[in-house]
This record gives C-alpha cells, sequence and structure tokens, in this order.
C-alpha cells in the first residue's frame, strides 16, 4: 500500500490517485462469493431488466468497497478512516467503467490529530455520478 | 398504488431490535479472500495477507479492510429465532425479523450507507452486530413510491471495544 501522503504535504484542494475498475460479472461474482450476496439482479439481466434497469447491476456494497480502497491508496499505513457516507443514486450496470474521484476539502486539527476531510464520488466511463460520497481520515500524532 | 406502504404495525416497531449476531472467529484466509475480491483484478494490499509486512506496520499485524464482513454466509449465534427461517433476500426481512407483516414490495435497493469506524478487525476477533430499525420515510419516485427504511447496526469486540457503528438506508419499491 505504498503512497507518498504524509500529514506535512496534506491540503485543502488534494486530488486522490484515481481508483478504476470495469465492472460486470467477474468482479461481481468474486464479490457476492466473499459476501454471500447472490442476488438475482446481480446475477441475471432478465431480473435486472425486471426491476427497471438494462441489465444486472452491481451492488452498492461493492462500490462502498471501491471507495474505502481509493482512501487507502491514498492515506497509506499511517492514516486511518474515520467515517465515510455515500449515497447510492445510479444502477452500475454491467460492462460500466467505474472511477472514484477523491478531493481534500478541510484539513484541521483535532484531539491531537490531524484530520482531513473528502468529498469523494464514483463516476461511469462517461462521467456520471453513480455514488457521491464524504469521509473524514485521520493521522494519528 | 397505495398513499403509503407504512402500516400502524411499522410503526409501532420503529426503534425495534432486528437482530443479535455473534460472528465465528475471523480467520486470515477469510481477511484474503475478501481483500482478493474487493481489489480484484489488482492484487490486494499486503497489508491484508502478508503477515510479515503487517508485522512491521504500525497496526502489528493483518488486520481486515474496514469494509469487511464477518456475518457472510453464518452467524456463531444469532438472538432471532426468525432468522433462520427468513430468505436473506425477502425485501419483506425487516418486518419478518420484528414478527410482523411486511409492505409486500418486489424490488430492494441498497440507499446509502454512513459509518463511524472504530478498531480494525484482526484475525481471531469475534465480533457481535445488534441492528435496531431506526426509521420509515417515503417519497414519490422514478419508479413510484419509494420506502426508505434506516437501519443502525453496531459492531463490538467481545470486550466492548467499538468496530463500527453503521447507518443503512434500504429502498423498497
Amino acid at each position: 500500500m505504498a503512497s507518498d501522503t504524509s500529514t506535512a504535504n496534506i491540503e485543502v484542494g488534494q486530488e486522490l490517485p484515481l481508483f478504476t475498475r470495469e465492472t460486470g460479472f467477474a468482479v461481481w461474482n468474486r464479490y457476492a462469493a466473499v459476501n454471500d450476496e447472490f442476488v438475482p439482479i446481480h446475477m441475471d439481466d432478465e431480473a435486472g431488466r425486471a426491476a427497471g434497469y438494462p441489465s444486472a447491476f452491481g451492488m452498492g456494497n461493492l462500490q462502498w468497497a471501491y471507495l474505502h480502497n481509493a482512501i487507502r491508496t491514498w492515506l497509506g499505513e499511517d492514516g486511518r478512516i474515520v467515517s465515510l457516507s455515500c449515497q447510492f443514486r445510479g444502477a452500475n450496470t454491467k460492462g460500466m467503467t467505474l472511477t472514484v474521484h477523491g478531493t481534500v476539502t478541510a484539513v484541521r486539527e483535532e484531539g491531537g490529530a490531524r484530520h482531513a476531510d473528502l468529498e469523494l464520488v464514483v463516476k461511469d466511463q462517461d462521467g456520471h455520478t453513480l455514488t457521491p460520497a464524504t469521509a473524514t481520515v485521520a493521522f494519528d500524532a | 398504488m397505495p398513499e403509503t406502504n407504512i402500516s400502524p404495525a411499522m410503526r409501532a416497531a420503529i426503534g425495534g431490535e432486528l437482530g443479535r449476531r455473534v460472528s465465528f472467529p475471523v480467520s486470515e484466509s477469510d481477511i484474503r479472500r475478501w481483500a482478493i475480491a474487493v481489489y480484484w483484478p489488482q492484487q490486494p494490499p499486503p497489508l491484508f495477507w502478508d503477515l510479515e509486512y503487517a508485522t512491521g506496520t504500525r497496526h502489528g499485524g493483518i488486520v481486515a479492510p474496514e469494509d469487511f464482513n464477518p456475518f457472510a454466509w453464518m452467524s456463531a449465534e444469532s438472538s432471532s429465532s426468525r432468522d433462520a427461517d427468513i430468505d436473506a433476500n425477502d425485501p419483506d426481512r425487516t418486518e419478518l425479523l420484528l414478527g410482523i407483516a411486511g409492505p409486500g414490495l418486489k424490488f430492494q435497493l441498497n440507499g446509502g450507507i454512513s459509518v463511524e469506524y472504530g478498531e480494525r478487525i484482526r484475525p481471531g476477533d469475534v465480533i457481535t452486530s445488534v441492528n435496531r430499525l431506526q426509521s420509515y420515510t417515503e417519497r414519490e419516485g422514478r419508479l413510484g413510491l419509494m420506502l426508505m427504511t434506516n437501519t443502525e447496526d453496531t459492531w463490538t469486540r467481545a470486550d466492548g471495544t467499538l468496530i463500527k457503528r453503521s447507518r443503512a438506508t434500504l429502498i423498497r419499491y
């Protein structure tokens, strides 16, 4: 988990490295296998269409994991995730390439540790927002 | 289309405990496989699978990704006698766990998650989860009347250490 992040060079406006994944059954089935999440809408295009979408679609929980991955890659091992929130606004249908974008929106000292607030978003390959998110991270002294 | 899908019994159940579960001890293999799935096709960071590397970090050993779920597949204990009989993917699962009738909606989606994190999960940990029904709300959406169900799930270690407090929104229509 190499990262050049240190508390000294974190500043408002800094962008996190992009985290990108091509999505479809190859990643959804692996996630279903570890999270026991074998739901027809995630496994079967017909079930996805019956639910109002053009195909099967991926788990919100997997996008949730991708948000963590993006933050972790940037944080390295000296930081920790204090909180994370997201809203699932669009379906991750089959074949989409998802990218997690993140920006530092605030930096402050709190309880003896440096904290940073982040604004994140999962977008599809056309730049459409699927999942906006916010997070707070801390670097303990 | 009904004016509301929130029955008097559902309103009366707000605040109720949906379930209390105790995980099996978390294994290195559980953590490793989770990390492989969420980083696929890239190799996951060594913190999640390389003991020698992980021992040299401030964690002092392997920890789980924050998003790891130790309750997938099976729990060692579950307080709800109804739990085993209810399909995990039944849209009425929330109400069935409370022993009341659900709204009978056909589809369900994950609306959002908000989590405060405490300590990281480590191999050998046994995690207890207590999940409660917080509220119901409704609004009109593209696909009709949408029912939002908010729950709060608190995970702790056996010594009471907080692992996370998670608020989730389930959308049904």
